[in-house]
Order: structure tokens, then sequence, then C-alpha cells
């Protein structure tokens, strides 16, 4: 895997190589990956000398950073409390029926994951999602819709 | 002097120094607080919370291993709020346990169990929490088993394997209810950088972590008639093993530690001693070697320093952690694996025995030594050289299971041959030993004089810091040794594979110019190995040292080289140290290893 | 919009402000007159702990130290909070400013904002606006520079010491206190960590002075408040109000008609019943918040309230401890188990115990507050866990 070694070296010399840095150069790789590799974790450990299930535990102590492999799109439902009361489960449901996955998985062509998260802090206009980055506010089943059309599109 | 502070706890004054923690304060008092996350040899993690106490004025119970004393403290260590608390939170963890405690390897000896008997936890009042984890067992290492139903979260192995032994092979990964102990990308221990040093498993409280047994096998070739089965002593064992058979920590039990073996039904009971003198002479020789070539021929291609080779915790970590150094390493087997490689040749053609038909014990302090057991490289008699590896702890349960009384056994004399031991092989089993016993034989050669010291005993390379430099000059050399004449060897001795990383990150920095390099990957040396008695900590450590000198200090050849079986089996069968037969059996060569 | 019986406020998304002129005219005083108008202000932290803020600045300002930092929490993760994301995109320049003022105080000369990854939306913004606040910076000859350091999805990096260890490059596990901040913060230096909204009031003091402030609220709450409002609410939203108010009048407000409970302070707040409206006050004297306000109507299962809460705990503990970890996953199983007839309704009993052990002996303070949101359930709403 040269091009992980290449994006791991890059991110380290952007970052630094203390302590510090890990969580930067992880959240460059999940930027670029959208998902860490044990290879990239390997490579992350040797730059920074530290050891690799401390990369490895620290990784998946923050929900962000997947350690599994995930499509381009991430999508992260909110599954917290307002979310749920305004119908999270429906958005849910509406986004399994138009990408054949279920929440957790990724679809085949690795173009979208479909997770569920804690409160996004967008609770006075539930349900909410983010899309890798970009929040997605006030969902009902026809919006949904639209939103992962125009991501199909992409 | 530090500043005292005034305090009570349960209503009795006490003053300690500034700083303390409320548990140290209490220990003061004699008031045993119960704790589980706290280790006399690690830095503080106040995470199992089993040590809450009240403390007037405070609305939440801290932990008192984590939270220091202050002037005017008023703490409470037996109320009713503490021991709901405390019953609540055993209990909490036993719903996380899987709490099959007569199955358990750890029965008897688990912490936790300890404290639910003492609590009386009669009926788990919570939920059982097993049936909903997915728990994994790791048995696929030679070493160590690694059994997360039995977990506790307490951490105390991360933080060994962090502070003490700078390995971080495990880890804390995940969080709420996944957090686990984990190694990289939770790979089997047999695969990640895992030394198998077992610390660990020393500071385990209950059964997530423990040595892999070899009892059933040991025990079943004991009873073939057609297997004659040898067994080897590390130097270290008869320091210790009392601990586990009620006797107190730095009791010598030599005598009565090969009583047990013979009952126990060994064919022959013989001694490791015999090759850690076998050891320092090819080792002591190896060294003068690379020095004349550094020295007098100017080879460039000689490596230096050259660092000792019998730790195999520390072989794995070189392996891992600085593979461009492997040449470095002393080319000398450990004494367990030349033991076990003499054992099915010579010792084999002396006994008029048929090697395939010889099982090859070794009793260790130590759980890396059955990793090491097991590397293809030693095969060198043509069969497993040593076949099946014990620890301290598991020669005593055999002991038990084969009910002797053993404080009560009479002394008996290791067998011959192979039985022969000396001081210098004795004090293997601490820090700095190595580095003593090498000096005693090699100046001697080089002078033709004793070394220096009073007694023999060269007390610089002794003690319990981590690192310890001691530079000889060698004077008065015999004329095959003159290019020694006036030189001043400089040695350094670490324990503790934290302290080895200082040392290799000075010879790597190029701030040190070394000839000989002494490391034990254990705290302590072999005597804190992580096949030892549990519990253990710096007190108990230097007691077994204690003992080990003391050994060395009552026998009557103190030098390698004076051994006399050693003398025989040079003149017999090996010729001479780095001899053509040495280097068939005797010698090794080491592997590189990924990083992670 | 009428506020018939609630007094709004406009301190701080009021655009009126110069910050430049702010920071000018504050670095003519001294710390010692800084601190004690805050002190006189009666400003408490705004991210639910209610610590005085002056007193935080002052304790860090004693250390002997050359290395100290002010941190911005913007790690805002509390289920129903969203008024610092709405303060970060609307008025970024207040918040650099308080962390300015704070960083003369103490005498720091790095600040840091810790974003929520779940923000992460907001960095180019913030970025830009952070960029032409350092230009006023330089300016005025004030050597202090601000980064902004993302998170990465982790509720519980939002209690300041498992924040320091987030950022520097650990998992986000809370630290043993004492030592507290203000003597051994990020990378162990003096810090002063405070959340975004309370940085906003104290560069509003500053401009203002304290009276302003000091002249709302009650004596053990003064100020305003900026309240996030979600759940059963026809106006559901961001609004800053004076602090003091009842549950009562804030329902007369905010509610459908129809409320019968309001979470007061997120997940880790406290669960207000119908009865209780008229009698609880919004503040430190009644229930504290961090600003969470969320209201349910009848139709709503108080169980399926709590059940939910107590996900979010059960995933969101660092784990480290044993009251937390354990705790969270037994109390669900426990109202699970109830509800189904597993175990006997006084087993309620049993978990509130428990729930006690959690409050008293949790390692930090996300361990000890998921008790509040149990007892007030369990306790008001018994039968909704039973039948």
């Amino acid at each position: 895997m040269p091009e992980i070694k290449e994006l791991v070296k890059n991110l380290a010399s952007k970052h630094g190589k203390t302590r510090e840095s890990l969580i930067p150069i992880l959240q460059g790789v999940i930027h670029e990956e959208r998902y860490i590799s044990d290879e990239a974790m390997t490579e992350i450990a040797r730059e920074l000398d530290i050891s690799a299930a401390q990369v490895y535990g620290t990784a998946t102590f923050y929900s962000f950073l997947d350690t599994q492999p995930r499509g381009k799109y991430v999508i992260r439902v909110c599954r917290t409390i307002s979310c749920a009361m305004k119908g999270k489960n429906l958005i849910t449901h509406e986004i399994e029926d138009m990408l054949k996955i279920k929440v957790g998985e990724t679809t085949q062509n690795k173009k979208f994951s479909l997770l569920e998260t804690n409160c996004l802090g967008w609770c006075h206009k539930g349900p909410a999602m983010l899309i890798n980055d970009d929040a997605f506010t006030d969902l009902t089943a026809e919006k949904v819709r639209e939103i992962i059309n125009q991501y199909i599109k992409k | 002097m530090s500043k005292k502070i005034n305090l009570k706890i349960d209503g009795i004054p006490v003053a300690v120094d500034e700083g303390t923690t409320i548990l140290k304060a209490a220990k003061q008092l004699n008031i045993h607080i119960p704790t589980l996350c706290y280790h006399d040899d690690l830095c503080i993690a106040g995470n199992c919370r089993v040590c809450v106490v009240e403390m007037k004025g405070s609305r939440t119970l801290p932990a008192s291993c984590a939270m220091p004393v202050s002037e005017g403290m008023e703490v409470m260590t037996n109320t009713l709020k503490v021991r709901t608390a405390r019953k609540h939170i055993i209990d909490l963890l036993l719903s996380e346990h899987n709490a099959k405690c007569t199955t358990c390897y750890k029965n008897g000896k688990c912490e936790l169990q300890e404290l639910a008997a003492e609590n009386k936890i009669s009926t788990a009042s919570f939920i059982d929490l097993v049936p909903h984890k997915n728990y994994q067992m790791d048995a696929y290492s030679p070493s160590i088993i690694k059994d997360d139903s039995k977990c506790i979260r307490c951490q105390r192995c991360v933080r060994t394997c962090e502070e003490l032994q700078h390995v971080s092979a495990l880890g804390v990964a995940y969080k709420g209810d996944k957090m686990k102990i984990s190694t990289f990308f939770e790979n089997p221990m047999f695969e990640v950088v895992c030394t198998n040093c077992g610390q660990c498993v020393n500071r385990c409280p209950t059964g997530a972590l423990v040595e892999r047994n070899y009892l059933e096998e040991v025990w079943a070739a004991i009873y073939d008639p057609d297997k004659h089965v040898v067994v080897q002593t590390a130097p270290a064992v008869r320091v210790a093993l009392g601990e586990d058979l009620n006797l107190e920590p730095g009791v010598i039990v030599t005598g009565k530690m090969v009583t047990a073996l013979k009952r126990l039904g060994f064919d022959s009971v013989l001694d490791t001693d015999f090759t850690a003198d076998l050891t320092i002479m090819e080792e002591g020789f190896e060294l003068l070697t690379r020095l004349k070539k550094a020295l007098v021929d100017k080879d460039p291609s000689v490596k230096l320093p050259m660092a000792t080779s019998c730790s195999p915790g520390w072989i794995k970590f070189i392996e891992h952690t600085y593979p461009e150094y492997l040449g470095n390493l002393s080319t000398c087997k450990s004494p367990q694996q030349m033991f076990g490689a003499l054992a099915k040749t010579y010792y084999a053609q002396k006994r008029k025995l048929d090697p395939s038909k010889v099982v090859s014990i070794s009793i260790m302090p130590c759980t890396a030594k059955k990793f090491e057991a097991d590397r293809p490289e030693m095969r060198s008699s043509g069969y497993k050289d040593v076949d099946y590896v014990l620890t301290t702890r598991e020669l005593a349960i055999m002991i038990k299971q084969a009910g002797l009384e053993f404080a009560s056994l009479p002394e008996s004399h290791y067998d011959s041959i192979m039985g022969e031991s000396t001081g210098a092989a004795v004090i293997f089993g601490a820090t700095g030993g190595v580095m003593e016993a090498a000096l005693r034989t090699a100046y001697e050669v080089v002078t033709g004089r004793e070394v220096p010291f009073n007694g023999l005993n060269i007390t610089p390379v002794r003690g319990m810091e981590g690192v310890r430099e001691v530079t000889i000059k060698i004077e008065g050399t015999v004329p095959e040794w003159k290019f020694l004449e006036g030189a001043e060897l400089k040695t350094v001795i670490a324990h503790g594979l934290t302290n080895a990383k200082k040392v290799m990150d000075s010879v790597r920095d190029g701030k040190s110019n070394y000839h000989f390099i002494e490391i034990m990957a254990c705290p302590g040396g072999c005597i804190g190995g992580g096949g030892q008695p549990i519990p253990t900590n710096a007190e108990i450590r230097k007691k077994r040292t204690e003992a080990i000198f003391a050994e060395d200090s009552g026998m009557k050849i103190r030098k390698s080289h004076e051994n006399p079986e050693v003398i025989a089996i040079y003149k017999e069968f090996l010729e001479k140290p780095l001899g053509h037969k040495s280097h068939e059996l005797l010698h090794t060569h080491y592997k590189e290893r990924a990083r992670h | 919009m009428s506020y018939s019986n609630l007094k709004r406020v406009d301190l701080i998304f009021d655009k009126e402000c110069n910050p430049k002129e702010i920071i000018k005219n504050t670095w003519a005083k001294s710390n010692d007159q800084i601190i004690n108008e805050l002190l006189e202000s009666g400003l408490k932290g705004r991210g639910g702990a209610g610590f005085p803020t002056a007193l935080k600045w002052k304790y860090t300002a004693e250390q002997p130290e050359p290395d100290k930092y002010i941190i911005c929490n913007a790690d805002e993760g509390e289920p129903g909070t969203f008024k610092d994301r709405e303060i970060l995109f609307k008025v970024p320049q207040k918040v650099f400013g308080g962390m300015a003022v704070g960083a003369k105080v103490i005498g720091a000369k790095e600040g840091f904002i810790y974003l929520r990854g779940e923000y992460r939306f907001l960095l180019p913004e913030l970025e830009a606006q952070l960029e032409s606040f350092h230009e006023i910076l330089k300016d005025l000859k004030i050597d202090f520079r601000i980064k902004i350091i993302m998170g990465s999805g982790a509720y519980i990096c939002g209690e300041e010491s498992a924040l320091f260890e987030s950022m520097e490059g650990h998992r986000g596990e809370p630290r043993n206190k004492p030592p507290y901040p203000t003597i051994a913060g990020f990378r162990s230096k003096p810090t002063v960590i405070n959340n975004v909204e309370t940085l906003v009031y104290a560069f509003m003091i500053c401009m203002h002075g304290a009276r302003k402030f000091k002249d709302l609220g009650t004596a053990d709450s003064r100020g305003s408040k900026v309240f996030s409002i979600s759940g059963d609410t026809p106006k559901a939203g961001i609004y800053e109000l004076e602090l003091g108010m009842t549950v009562e009048q804030f329902v007369e407000e905010f509610g459908d008609g129809d409320t019968k409970a309001v979470q007061v302070g997120g997940a880790s707040g406290f669960c207000v019943p119908r009865k209780k409206f008229k009698e609880t006050i919004i503040g430190f004297e009644g229930v504290p918040t961090g600003g969470s306000m969320m209201l349910f109507n009848s139709s709503r299962s108080m169980f399926n309230v709590l059940h939910n809460y107590l996900e979010f705990f059960e995933e969101e503990s660092c784990g480290q401890c044993t009251p937390c970890r354990v705790g969270c996953q037994q109390l669900i199983l426990g109202i699970e188990a109830v509800k189904k007839g597993e175990r006997h309704a006084s087993y309620l009993e049993h978990l509130q115990k428990l729930a006690q052990t959690m409050k008293i002996t949790a390692k930090c303070g996300l361990g000890q507050s998921v008790a509040n949101s149990f007892f007030s359930i369990v306790e008001n709403f018994k039968e909704e866990m039973i039948y």
C-alpha cells in the first residue's frame, strides 16, 4: 500500500510527529480514505514511534474514526431523543430502502455507508443527519430521497 | 523533609508526608482498604473505584488510591455508604465477569474472587451481562492466554506493558460498554509485538491473563514408562518457589525443590546453572573475541557493544523494535536452550539413552521461555531441545497436586551429570548477575587474577536502579590478551524493557560507547520474571535478590570457569569455547519481526 | 415574537459589538480590575457545572508557571443542546474576544477551541473569522493566538480533563482530580477551560460592565442564558432568556398545551414532571442547565425517553470506571427486565440504589450525572416504567 504510506508521511510532516499529532493524522486519513486501515495504523505508529495498539485504541475510542471500510459518503442519522421523537426511524428506513443496505453496512459499489450516531446538535430541526461533514435537517422521507439522489448522481 | 499533613482516618489522627494518598495513609494506620486496579509498581489509575472512602465535606466518595491527603481531612473507610458502594461495585464487576470460578485457572488466586468472598457477595443481584457480550478467548500464544470474559478492565496489564516494558502490545480499545483490553486490531497476542514477558500475567488480578500451562503434558511424560524425563531448574526459581507454598519471600528452597522434583517422578533433576556457567564461557569468549577483532584486527564488520541474549523477552523486543541491532546480540543461546540441546546429545550419550525417548522439561521464572522453546531455531539436537517449559507457579501447582508438604521436605542434591552449579550461575537470576559472572571469568582469563573486588562481589553492577553503568579498568594482562592492557571496559546493565529502550536509544544515537550490555526483560531480572509467584512488588523482588546473593556467597565454587562439569564437558565433548560443536549446539541466530 | 412572562435578553447575539474596541478598552484595565468586574457580575460557567468564572481565571492567574493555556470548550454534545453551534456560527468574534481577555488575565499566549467533530462544517468560516481576529490582535500588538482543534465524535470529551487527553492525542478518558485544570490542565500546565457561551458573556461584561448582567436573574443565578429548546414545542429553537423563571412560566411560553414533563439539562439533567412545574426554578437554586430544555407531551412514553438516554450513556461512557461502564448497562437491562416482567417492580428500587452509587463513586461528571435523569424519571413516572 504505497499510497497509504505516502499519505501518512505527508500528514505526519504537516501535523508533526508528537503524540498530539495522532488525532489530526487519523482525521486526515479519514478525510481521504473514509476509514483507517490496519496498514494506515501501522504506518502512523511507525511515524509517531508509538505502538500500533495505542493507535488502534485511540482510533476506536472516537465514533468518527472508523476502522472498518466505509463508502465514499458516510451517512450518519442522529438517533438521540429529539430526532427519535421526530421520526428518525422513518428516515433510516427510507435510506435503507433506497440504498438496499442496513444500518452499519456499506453499498456494494462502496459509495455509501449508513450509520446511526448520537446527538448531532440539531434537536430543534430533527430529524437530522450528516453526510460526511455536511448537516441536513428537518428531514422528511421526500427530502431525504432527494438528498440521497443528488449524492447518487455525484 | 517534606511537609507533614495531619488528618484523621476513622477517627484516628495520623501525620503523613504531603502528597501521600489516603490509601497509603490508611496503610500506616494498619487500616486495609480493598483495591483492584491499584498496583505498587504502576501509576495510579483510579478506575475500578473499589477503594472509595467517605470524606467529610465531600458529596462524592473519592477513590482513596488517587486522592492526596490534605490538612484537617476526615476520612471514613467503613461507613454504611462506603460498604454499600463497595458491594455495588464488586457486584457490578461480577456481573460483567465470567464467574465460573471452579474451573478457572486462577481459582483460589483471584483478587476479585477474594473480594467477593470477603464482602459475602452471595447472590449476584444484577443481571448477568456475560451472555450479552461477545467475549473472545485468545489461546494461540505458547506463553500467554488472554480470556476477555475474565477481564475486569482494571488496566493493570496495559499500564505494565506501557510503563514497565514500553511495549504496549496491550492497549485499551473502544469506549462505553464495548471498552476492552485489546492488541492491535484485536490480533492474537502471538502475532503482535508482545514479548511474552508475562509481566501482565504477574499483575492481572483475575484469570484474564494467565500463562499457558503444560501441567498435563508434563504429568503424561512422567507417567510414560518409555520416557526418560529430565528437568532443569533456573536460578531464580529456588528463591521464589516457596512463596507459592506458604513460605515467606526470600526463603531459599533449592534442596527442598530438588527433593520435590524427585518425588514428582522426574528421572533426573538437573540444574540450569550448569548451562549458565557454560553460557559465561561461551559468551565471555565471544566478547573477548569481538574486542580482539575490533581493537587488534580492526575488523569493521564486528558488532560492538555486545548484548546478552539470555532473556527471551528481551530477544523478542529487540527483534521487533531494534532489528538493525540483531548483530549486536551475543549468538549464545540462553542457558535453558543450551541445556535442552545438550540434554538430547551429550547427556543422552553419556547416560546411554535414546534421545528420542528423552523428554526435556524446564522450570523457569518466565513465560517467554515457553515461546523460546517453541522457536524453530531451537532444534539443534535433532529434536525439540526443550519439550515443555513450566513456570515457577506451575511447579508449585504440581507439588500441591502430588500432595507434598513442601515446607517439611528434606533437602537433597541435584543429580549428575549437568547438575553442578557455581555462585556465578546462581546470580544469573538477578539483574546484573550475568555481567558479574562474566566479569569474574573474563577478568581472570585476561589478567590471570581474580576480579579486584572484595570476596568476588562486584557490588557496582548490583542494585535496583533501572540503568547502571560500570567501567572496569583492565590492568596486568597476560601476554595473550596484552592488547587489552589499560583498557577500560564499559558496561551497562538494564532491567525492564523501558530501561532497555533507554540503553538502546543511547546506543543508536551514538551517546554511549559501551562494550558490553546486560539486559533482562523483567524488573529485577529473572527473580521478577513473568512466571514467578504472584504478587510481585519492589519489596518482594528485593528479598528474592538478597536470597540469590546469599546463595552465591554460600557456594564453594563462585566462578563459572571452575565448574568441574563445565571443565569436563569441554574436555570430553565441546573441545573449546566457540568451537565447532559449540556453534552447532549452543549458538543461534535471530530474525527481524514487524513492529506491530 | 411575544414573551408574555419571560424576559428576552439580547447580549449574546447582539451584533452591536466592536471586538477591537472592547479589547482596547479592556487592555487598559488591570487584571485585578477585570477579575473584580467578573466577580461582581456573578457570572457562572454556562456549560452546566456553574463554577464562578472569575475564580477559575483568578486561580489560574495565580499560578507561577510561565506556560498557561485558555481553552474554549466547543464540544457541545449534551442531547438537546445546540446553542454553541449557533453562537460560533453567528458571533465567533465574541468567542475569540472572551478567550483573548481570559488569556490576558491568566497570562496565556496560546488558546484553543476544541470543536466537536459533528460541527466540522463550521470550520472554514471559523478559520476565516479567526484570521481577521488575529489581525485585530496584531494591530493592537497583543501576543495571543488561537488554534482550532477538531473532536472526532465522543461526548465524554466535553468533560474538561477528557478534553485535555483528547487534545494530547489520547483516548478521551477523564483524569483523577485533583489536580484541577487551574493547576494542571492541558499539557499538565495551568489551564482555563470555559464553555463557548461563558466566554461570550465574559466579553460582554467587559463591554457593558458587570451591572447590566448582574441586574438580570436571581441571587444564585445571575444574568441570562441561552436556551436550546426542543421536543414537543411549537417554538423549537434558541432563545436567550433571563434566569430565574419557573418551569411553569417556561412551559406556558414554549409548551404545546399538553406538556407532561420537561427535561432540564439534557440527558444528564433532571426531568421535571407537571406536578412540580410551579415550584421548580430553572437555575442553580433549582434545576441547573447547560441550556438544554426538552419538552414532552402526553403522547410520549417516559420509559422510551429514559431508555434513549441510557443507551446514549452506555455508548458514550469512556468505559474506564466500573460504576459508569457497568452501571449504565445494568440500568438499561434492568428497566427492560422490569418492563417485560422478567424482574419484579421492586427491582427498580434496587436500580435506584445503584444509580445512587454511580452518583457518588463514578470518576467523572458523566457517570455521576446518569443518576439525575434516572432518578427523576423513575421516581415521577414509575407506572410508565412498569406497565
